[in-house]
């Protein structure tokens, strides 16, 4: 594998291992600073940004921030709407609502990414090996790709969830897996643009083996591609965390989520609760929105 | 081109006076084109010339306000007709463009709507300007008939991408003159073309002229085709105008610098690589928008002095017709080289023994309804010291054989390749490294041969370390050693591909090509993407590579000029067959295959001495479904009345040693023939 390594010198040359590949696929991408002023100066990007950082504050210091314990039960207090001790008002049982969204952020967002990169790399890998070696690699990996794409997602979910039960770990490879197809197919289109260029021709002839004119000349020109589609999936990704935590295959209570706090109170919505749901439901609406404002400037600077 | 029609009325077709035309960009505005100033009389046939990036398309753009948004004209006037269109209404100028002024571009194929029949496309030019659709349409056949389609009907129920380039281009001028246009603008109108096809064009953008008297502004990169068809020409540099003057005139006795610059780095015939070196003009086109004080030729002129550096030459007067921007016009064409001139001492190569040999080699790819043949039945040898030319036209097999002695494209079954006699794997995986080393190649376009997201030292030290294995100090050393020798510098290093200019893209690729220490170097076409100015850099460096590095060239080109120059053995391909094969200067001395006697005659030369063209009729044959008996016999000018040709492919005939043709027709009849007609023409046409 010594052919795999790179120039040291070289900045934004992509390390081989695919594992690497997404890890610095913003810099690689983004590497010349213009790119990342250009993205600076754009509103939409500062504000998708800030939303973001805002979750990652609350996943991460949570506990610190959140003005009760979001597990605190009060009976005597159940139900009550939002005031000045409680902003977001109480559930049922009596717990804080605006404690338990700035929780309930922790579980989405350590899911979300770490999914959205597993998905990133088996299909960015796949997507590679379906566009280069072409042939029965493509037509068999194609026909897989297609018939994983037909099936709803959520069938396949429960199908994994059932088989390997329900846990973090779990729904970051259930959803890892439902996005490789989709993120393959997206590399492959980018490789298939790379394939008659003349450089992957000099590589052949310098004997480069496959696996590093894949990874080593390919990946990097693809990686704009990649990174669009990464940000594009990782909107989809927390909506799907949300969903299947709303479908109780997620987390499970009393840990406070947004998806299964929505899914035990609204039913309150008939009673008129309706910030136990609302609540939750806008930091879901704000967090998707958010990375799909930060996926856009991505992809205006990319195209600039 | 004859006496220019005498014009009753004195108002020129067009006169552009003091045009200064800015592009803006990131809130800046760039002049691409000062102070341009030139007139074109009624009937007459102007060139406007000058390298990419000199502002000569957007003379074009200008004068019928087709700027792109962020361009605009920002001083001067453009008096067409005596109509001025930069003061014009939507109305009016929108009939400018409709019945005065046409314009023919590059890409035929962008210029006729794809889903469209280009019956339909031309027949709409004559019902704008108010003829019925009947009528429309027998206007159309007309015009095709004109423009040398013998069969109109059929052309016109095509859509445009069932034609040919040569076919579409003509199409398109005739919808262009569909509008009896009274100024004809031809923006680089043959580029696209293969040279013959090229020729034909030429020839009958002339015929027209004569006929329709139309005046006709021709833009083109190409020294010699704007010699074949202008009377006057303006040669451009970094959007000034800095010499003016009758083609013929300019170019035999070029009077600024620039342009004396340019004519030296063109391969004359009778230079040759071991004997003649190529002039070039040292250092960068200005960017785009410089605010340069002086003259803006300067930096790279070797007869500049303070003068030219403080305060911007007028336009002088060489003679009545003729203006040069230059303090030291009388002297210019003194300008003294920019790269000593002839290296006495060259080192003979020894072209002894076969170092390629190519047997059998035939390439079918497998196509709906049969395959398409791309090579059939090759047989060459490359010689150890060698350049071996191979020429033909687009689609005669150059880049396939290229591919296939490269093992990027396997062959048919029953073909054979031999590198210093040991068999070649027809799959350059399975080649063993030191075979991969000794056979390397510069593509044609380094935009693409160039991995964009790799840095220039990642590019060059690849070879080195993979092939050469070299590490440490002596892949330092040897890395610096290359990157003198194609003139790189350090600082290059640490930059992308995107960051350099074509030349020095080219020579990052030719870098990466020697690193490894090849034998054979396969050259497809490597200079076709680069201005003149840089092609003679790149060519004097690829003979001094070949003179230190001892390799072997096989050179691909359409230019016949540069394989001329380059080469001491070409090969002529026609539809994938060997047709002639010999010595440089045999080949070109003649007698020759027909198909090279065409080719030959194709090509516009900058002294005006052509021999004169043998026509060749109707376009390259598919390759699908090449034609019976000789390949050529379908275009072939010397075609006998016996009908062998039709019937029976000749074979490659060694009527003199070395030197191979294949024809039906004997050696000594050939000669004859070309003799008979090779006589100069004098007068008619310049």
């Amino acid at each position: 594998m010594t052919d795999l390594t790179v120039d040291p010198g070289a900045p934004g040359d992509p390390r081989a291992t695919p594992v690497g590949a997404v890890a610095v696929a913003a810099a690689t991408v983004l590497a010349p600073p213009t790119r990342w002023r250009l993205l600076l100066r754009r509103p939409t990007f500062v504000v998708g940004a800030a939303i973001v950082l805002f979750w990652v504050v609350c996943a991460i210091f949570g506990h610190a921030i959140a003005p009760f314990s979001p597990l605190a039960q009060q009976l005597l207090n159940s139900n009550t709407a939002p005031s000045g001790s409680h902003w977001f008002g109480t559930d049922p049982l009596g717990r804080d609502v605006l404690s338990r969204v700035i929780v309930g952020a922790r579980d989405i967002l350590v899911i979300t990414p770490l999914a959205t990169v597993l998905g990133t790399i088996l299909g960015t890998a796949l997507g590679l090996a379906m566009g280069y070696l072409g042939g029965v690699v493509d037509l068999i990996a194609g026909r897989l790709v297609e018939a994983v794409l037909a099936l709803p997602a959520v069938i396949i979910a429960f199908l994994f969830i059932v088989a390997l039960g329900s846990s973090t770990v779990t729904l970051i490879i259930v959803i890892g897996f439902i996005f490789t197809p989709l993120i393959a197919r997206t590399v492959r289109a980018a490789v298939l643009a790379e394939r008659n260029l003349d450089y992957l021709s000099s590589a052949r002839l310098l004997g480069e083996n496959p696996v590093r004119i894949m990874f080593g000349e390919i990946l990097p020109n693809v990686m704009p591609a990649i990174l669009v589609e990464f940000t594009v999936r990782l909107g989809y990704a927390v909506f799907a965390v949300a969903t299947l935590s709303f479908l109780g295959f997620g987390v499970q209570p009393p840990t406070p989520d947004w998806g299964s706090d929505i899914a035990a109170n609204y039913s309150g919505l008939l009673a008129g609760y309706w910030w136990q749901t609302l609540f939750p439901a806008l930091a879901i609406a704000s967090l998707v929105t958010a990375v799909n404002l930060i996926t856009d400037s991505i992809e205006q600077v990319l195209n600039a | 081109m004859s006496e220019p029609p005498v014009p009753g009325d004195i108002t020129p077709a067009l006169e552009v006076s003091h045009l200064d035309v800015a592009y803006r960009v990131r809130g800046q505005d760039r002049l691409a084109l000062r102070d341009v100033s030139f007139a074109v009389s009624r009937g007459e046939s102007y060139g406007l010339v000058g390298e990419s990036g000199s502002g000569k398309s957007t003379v074009a753009l200008a004068l019928v306000r087709y700027l792109p948004r962020n361009g605009q004209v920002s001083g001067g006037t453009i008096s067409i007709n005596g109509q001025d269109p930069l003061s014009m209404g939507k109305q009016a100028l929108h009939a400018l463009r409709a019945k005065t002024v046409s314009m023919v571009y590059q890409e035929p194929g962008r210029a006729l709507n794809p889903s469209l029949r280009v019956g339909r496309q031309i027949a709409e030019v004559y019902q704008i300007a108010g003829a019925s659709a009947d009528e429309a349409r027998r206007s159309a056949q007309d015009m095709l008939r004109k423009v040398q389609i013998s069969d109109p009907d059929r052309v016109m129920r095509r859509y445009p991408h069932e034609l040919s380039g040569g076919m579409a281009q003509r199409a398109v001028i005739a919808m262009a003159l569909a509008s009896s246009p009274s100024l004809l603008i031809l923006d680089e109108p043959t580029t696209a073309l293969d040279a013959t096809v090229e020729a034909e064009v030429l020839d009958l953008v002339a015929a027209l002229r004569q006929e329709f008297g139309t005046t006709v502004l021709f833009i083109s990169h190409n020294l010699a085709v704007i010699a074949k068809m202008c009377d006057r020409v303006g040669v451009l540099y970094a959007g000034e105008l800095v010499e003016e003057g009758p083609a013929r005139q300019v170019f035999g006795d070029p009077r600024h610098p620039y342009t004396v610059g340019l004519l030296r780095c063109i391969p004359r015939r009778g230079q040759r690589k071991d004997r003649h070196r190529l002039d070039t003009i040292p250092g960068f086109l200005p960017a785009p928008g410089h605010t340069m004080t002086g003259c803006v030729f300067a930096p790279r002129c070797a007869l500049a002095q303070d003068r030219c550096r403080s305060s911007e030459p007028p336009f002088f007067d060489v003679s009545d017709l003729r203006i040069s921007r230059c303090f030291f016009h009388a002297s210019a064409p003194d300008l003294p080289r920019a790269t000593p001139a002839a290296d006495a001492a060259l080192a003979e190569h020894d072209t002894g023994e076969p170092l390629v040999e190519v047997a059998g080699l035939s390439k079918t790819f497998a196509g709906s309804g049969g395959g398409v043949r791309a090579l059939a039945d090759v047989n060459l040898t490359i010689r150890r010291g060698e350049t071996l030319g191979l020429v033909g036209e687009s689609g005669s097999g150059k880049t396939t054989l290229a591919r296939v002695l490269l093992g990027l494209t396997g062959p048919d079954q029953g073909s054979v390749v031999t590198l210093a006699g040991a068999p070649l794997s027809p799959d350059v995986r399975r080649r063993p490294q030191q075979t991969l080393r000794r056979l390397q190649i510069v593509f044609q376009n380094p935009d693409s041969a160039l991995n964009r997201r790799h840095t220039v030292h990642s590019l060059i030290s690849r070879p080195l370390t993979r092939l050469a294995g070299l590490s440490g100090a002596a892949l330092r050393d040897r890395l610096a050693e290359l990157i003198g020798s194609v003139r790189l510098e350090d600082r290059h290093l640490a930059l992308r591909p995107g960051q350099l200019s074509g030349g020095l893209k080219q020579r990052v690729a030719i870098a990466r090509a020697f690193g490894a220490g090849p034998d054979v170097v396969v050259c497809d076409e490597p200079t076709s993407a680069l201005d003149v100015s840089v092609q003679a850099a790149i060519l004097n460096l690829l003979a001094d590579l070949q003179k230190t590095e001892q390799v072997t060239y096989l050179f691909i080109s359409h230019d016949l000029g540069l394989v001329r120059y380059l080469s001491d053995r070409i090969v002529v391909l026609y539809l994938g067959r060997v047709m002639e094969v010999g010595p440089a200067e045999t080949v070109f001395a003649g007698p020759h295959h027909p198909y090279t006697e065409a080719l030959f005659s194709a090509v516009p030369s900058l002294d005006g001495q052509r021999p004169d063209r043998i026509r060749l009729a109707g376009e390259i044959p598919s390759a699908a479904d090449p034609p019976t008996g000789c390949v050529f016999h379908t275009r072939c000018p010397r075609k006998l009345p016996t009908g062998v040709c039709e019937s029976t492919e000749p074979p490659l005939l060694e009527d003199e040693p070395e030197h191979l043709i294949r024809c039906h027709i004997p050696l000594a009849e050939l000669r004859t023939l070309q003799r008979n007609e090779s006589a100069p023409s004098q007068g008619g046409s310049l």
